[in-house]
């Protein structure tokens, strides 16, 4: 597993670039992560990044969209608009989560 | 005595049934196996059903006929679990009561789940054939199928059978082409993952299969609602895909008793632990077969695997052992390739499918990963086995409960991180990328740092492929 220095810091984190360790996040972490995928965090973006982050520990998995519309009450629309072309993907690396397991 | 109750008389529950009760005689414990009715369908056989391959009278067997003598078999729908009294509430008013329950009532397509999918186009240009009636009205609109857009979708996953609607694409290539129409219809497939699979080795074959096939891949694809005005699948971000023909996955879930009984996530799957698939809220509670949250394949070859796991286990605290055995998330899937051909894929938790052969080094006889003849004659022979040796819980000759390395071409850039294991081969090149099926707006994509290897402090932060 590699180190790397994000927002000054040394993060651990996976091949991909995912946080492996869910206590090294902070949301001054989180918006930095968020400037590196191009994305400028508003209270619209930190809403459903919360959601995941409260979402995470009892489950140990990341919410899929259908989580965050179904059990976080989000619109997938709204998360689409917010996060661009991968949504699940791009929340999860913000909230610096593991990538959202999809096909098994 | 003690009391098991197993909801669900499918692949999984027959099995833990008849095997539970070859181990533990009638006056030890009482076994009750619950279901809807006494239609046992064998689901593999669903895909070949629209092809002409199999007919109705080759999948429906007695579910009876499959349970062996001293199991009660209740035929009945399940009103509720009360995991507090343990106790099952049937439709019917009756009550069963437990020591351990074992959920397998797995999941079923729910085409409601989609705007639009079942609308006026259902059962006219939009089929599914993951279910019995659904795979019988799709063998009608095949055979009136003249060409066109014939497009598979995936609505979303998890899927039961996650390589079935490859499999159909696959066949339907090799069938139209057979009935002379191929040149006239443009296949696509529609998935919401990010590749032709998402496990790297397979995901880079089965593309390779795509391309040679001339059909079409849209990934990415999350379907916001299906237009039955214009015939197109739209996607949240506003692509649109137009059909005459659609083949769709609905969403999966799992049975509306479970919703009902608090026991389910959002889609009715009950969490479960990986390795002993018990319950992670009710320890007398056991999920097997497709009805949990099992970070592998919705399969029959892992109901299978998993049964036996469950079944050493409940032996062992029967007769006052610990428990010891874990599932390995062990899966074992024949693709059909058409043209007679198929291919083989076996994996886990830890291990993602490679090319190689199976089970055996070198001489096989199964080619993993690789279209073969006798690959398809092992698909083809798994029905005979499924109904005369998987149900009646006969052990299957040379395919191991946990995964084996033996034979499988382990690549170095995909394998797991921390899995320990060895690789051999070097990846070979590419394939080049399957063409698009529409032209989405082109998006600035950042440059991947290359992947890192060794322990020490990268200088700049590694940002993920989107």
């Amino acid at each position: 597993m590699p180190t790397t220095m994000i927002a000054g810091r040394p993060i651990d984190v996976n091949d991909e670039g995912f946080l492996s360790s869910y206590d090294q996040w902070d949301e001054k972490l989180g918006g930095e992560l968020a400037k590196l995928i191009g994305i400028d965090m508003t209270e619209a973006h930190w809403a459903p990044i919360r959601f995941l982050r409260a979402d995470y520990p009892a489950r140990g998995e990341t919410a899929t969209l259908r989580r965050a519309s179904t059990v976080g009450g989000f619109a997938i629309k709204d998360l689409f608009e917010l996060f661009p072309g991968k949504p699940a993907k791009k929340m999860a690396y913000i909230a610096g989560l593991p990538k959202p397991k999809g096909c098994v | 005595m003690k009391r098991l109750v197993i909801l669900g008389g499918g692949t999984a529950g027959t099995m833990v049934a008849n095997k539970l009760r070859a181990a533990l005689g009638t006056h030890e414990l009482h076994i009750t196996v619950v279901d809807r009715d006494d239609a046992h369908n064998y689901q593999p056989g669903y895909l070949f059903m629209p092809f002409g391959i199999y007919n109705t009278s080759d999948i429906v067997r007695s579910r009876h006929r499959f349970i062996d003598d001293g199991i009660e078999l209740v035929l009945t729908e399940i009103g509720t679990v009360d995991p507090a009294s343990r106790t099952v509430h049937l439709a019917d008013g009756r009550l069963l009561a437990y020591d351990v329950l074992v959920i397998a009532t797995g999941v079923s397509p729910r085409p409601d789940a989609t705007p639009g999918m079942n609308g006026k186009l259902w059962g006219s240009s939009i089929h599914e054939f993951y279910s019995l009636p659904g795979a019988q009205a799709l063998t009608e609109a095949m055979r009136r199928f003249r060409g066109g857009r014939l497009v598979v979708h995936i609505t979303e996953m998890p899927i039961k059978c996650p390589v079935a609607p490859m499999e159909f694409t696959f066949l339907a290539d090799d069938w139209l082409r057979k009935h002379r129409i191929r040149e006239r219809t443009e296949v696509t497939y529609v998935t919401p993952l990010d590749g032709a699979f998402t496990k790297p080795v397979a995901s880079r074959e089965l593309a390779t299969a795509l391309v040679d096939r001339e059909i079409a891949l849209e990934t990415d694809f999350a379907v916001e609602h299906i237009d039955n005005d214009t015939s197109e699948l739209v996607s949240f971000d506003g692509r649109r895909i137009g059909f005459d023909l659609l083949v769709t996955v609905p969403l999966n879930m799992g049975a509306d008793y479970i919703a009902r009984s608090g026991l389910g996530d959002e889609l009715n799957l009950v969490p479960c632990d990986q390795h002993t698939m018990r319950s992670l809220a009710h320890p007398e509670i056991h999920v097997l077969g497709d009805a949990g949250t099992l970070q592998t394949s919705k399969a029959g070859s892992v109901a299978h695997f998993a049964v036996d796991v469950f079944v050493h286990n409940f032996l062992d605290e029967f007769n006052g052992r610990p428990a010891t055995h874990g599932f390995d998330g062990h899966a074992n899937c024949f693709i059909e390739s058409g043209n007679g051909k198929g291919m083989l894929l076996d994996f886990n938790y830890t291990t993602e499918p490679f090319t190689g052969d199976f089970p055996l080094p070198v001489v096989g006889p199964f080619k993993l990963l690789k279209e073969t003849r006798l690959n398809h004659i092992g698909k083809l022979a798994f029905r005979w086995i499924y109904w005369n040796l998987l149900l009646p819980g006969r052990p299957i000759p040379l395919i191991p409960t946990a995964m084996s390395l033996a034979g499988k071409r382990m690549e170095k850039d995909v394998t797991a991180a921390g899995t320990g294991m060895p690789t051999a081969v070097a990846l070979s090149s590419p394939p080049p990328p399957p063409r698009p099926a529409t032209r989405p707006a082109p998006e600035p994509r950042p440059e991947t740092t290359p992947l890192a290897t060794t322990d020490q402090v990268l200088p700049t932060p590694i940002i993920p492929k989107f």
